[in-house]
């Protein structure tokens, strides 16, 4: 027992040691401008994707976009997003995703560093929005992006409110992005909560889940450490028009009122879009 | 990746050339656009800038780009500033008698340095392109016909009134 506690320990600090500091310079316009074609290959062929409402987000400063999160470890969604803020905006305009520490630590993900993602924490998304830059944030994160299949058409940020607090000291919009599909690209059975609390993974790397996933090429998939090979679901999403706390709320906003009409704007957008899919994967 | 589209349209130059001369009209006659707008002070002419963007699969492509060629009820090319690489033309040439327009839109496009995958993207998005092109000059010469049968329609009252 003591032995697995500390391989556990060892690979957590192999884990904490590969994160990369946070340095929003590595984002490399030139580079997501190149890789642009491959993208729009993956996302219109593949994943058939649309991407609506753009013309909501702001055209230019910083914009916190609140994202729900969808598809396990490999999430189409934030692809799709990229490409479609890319082409939409220009490579010009600075826009930075925050990710998991496990991402950005996996070997041969080093590469989401140039299109500008970061580790996900408060200091990071603070600097990129001082910066000017536009956000995207998915507040549920691991908690959400592996819900089970059955609940794909629900958004569940686990009651995360500190994109709020951000949004407020920051003095930036918040454009919610609502996506469905992402749930699609496997059969997503259980978060593995009670797995992930009994080996400690809250405590040693942040994660509160060990999801469990049926999934090519694996099948039975415990933990999705490795990725999968997502199936070829339809992806829709929708940006929604910008939402300002404070005209909104007050000049001292309620944090539960705001995160609860956030929660709601976002889960009617995502249950008109539910409305409009036919068929599972194929949308 | 170079496509073209041409039609010929029942009306002079001068006529098509007020539309496709004219940014504020993209909007109603070319497919697929999304975005036409114009950057800055000038807003026709060589060096007028417009921020567009076509819709081309899972993306709305385009960026800022800028008029390079300017001949009157001739020849109007662009050529991109920023976005993906692109340059295009409108090529006007006078055909039946005068009375008709020969009109070709032509769209090179692609993203330099993308390498194989740029190719294969150009060549997959051709097809939509092209189909783009197609409905643009299908729109465009309806609009500029049915405009000019409502000139000669108006012209006809207006000689009518004036002889009664």
């Amino acid at each position: 027992m003591a032995a697995t506690a500390d391989l556990l320990s060892g690979v957590a600090e192999l884990v904490k040691s590969r994160v990369p500091a946070a340095d929003l310079d590595e984002r490399d316009p030139d580079y997501i401008r190149e890789s642009l074609p491959r993208l729009w290959l993956l996302a219109s062929l593949y994943f058939r994707a649309e991407v609506r409402g753009l013309g909501n987000v702001p055209d230019e400063g910083p914009v916190l976009l609140v994202g729900n999160h969808s598809g396990g470890n490999l999430t189409p969604d934030t692809g799709v997003f990229t490409l479609a803020f890319s082409t939409y905006f220009g490579v010009e305009r600075v826009f930075h995703q925050l990710a998991h520490n496990l991402v950005l630590s996996m070997p041969g993900l080093s590469f989401l560093r140039k299109y500008g993602t970061v580790a996900a924490s408060h200091d990071n998304a603070r600097k990129a929005l001082q910066a000017g830059a536009a956000v995207l944030v998915y507040p549920g994160g691991d908690y959400e992006v592996h819900r089970p299949s059955w609940q794909g058409r629900r958004v569940d940020f686990g009651g995360r409110k500190g994109f709020l607090r951000l949004a407020l000291d920051e003095r930036v919009p918040i454009v919610p992005v609502v996506s469905i599909g992402g749930q699609e690209t496997a059969l997503f059975l259980s978060r593995g909560e009670r797995l992930a609390k009994g080996l400690a993974l809250d405590r040693l790397f942040r994660l509160k889940v060990l999801p469990i996933s049926i999934a090519p090429p694996w099948g039975l998939n415990v933990g999705d450490m490795l990725g999968h090979v997502p199936l070829p679901a339809k992806i829709t999403i929708e940006a929604l028009p910008p939402i300002d706390l404070r005209r909104e709320f007050g000049a001292d906003p309620d944090l539960d009122e705001a995160y609860d009409h956030l929660v709601r704007l976002m889960q009617e957008t995502l249950d008109a879009l539910a409305a409009e899919r036919r068929f599972p994967v194929l949308g | 990746m170079r496509v073209e589209s041409k039609i010929e349209i029942t009306a002079p130059p001068a006529l098509v050339w007020e539309y496709v001369s004219d940014p504020s009209r993209y909007l109603d006659f070319m497919s697929g656009i999304t975005r036409w707008e114009v950057v800055g002070a000038k807003r026709i002419g060589l060096g007028a800038r417009y921020r567009m963007l076509l819709r081309v699969g899972s993306a709305e492509v385009g960026g800022l780009i800028e008029v390079v060629e300017f001949a009157r009820a001739a020849d109007l090319a662009w050529t991109s500033i920023t976005g993906i690489d692109q340059r295009g033309r409108w090529r006007l040439r006078a055909g039946h008698e005068g009375r008709s327009t020969v009109t070709t839109l032509r769209l090179s496009y692609g993203v330099a340095g993308s390498g194989i995958w740029g190719w294969l993207a150009d060549k997959v998005a051709a097809p939509t392109v092209r189909g783009h092109l197609r409905r643009s000059l299908q729109q465009l010469k309806r609009q500029v016909e049915h405009e000019q049968l409502r000139s000669a329609a108006a012209e006809r009252r207006r000689s009518r009134m004036g002889a009664a």
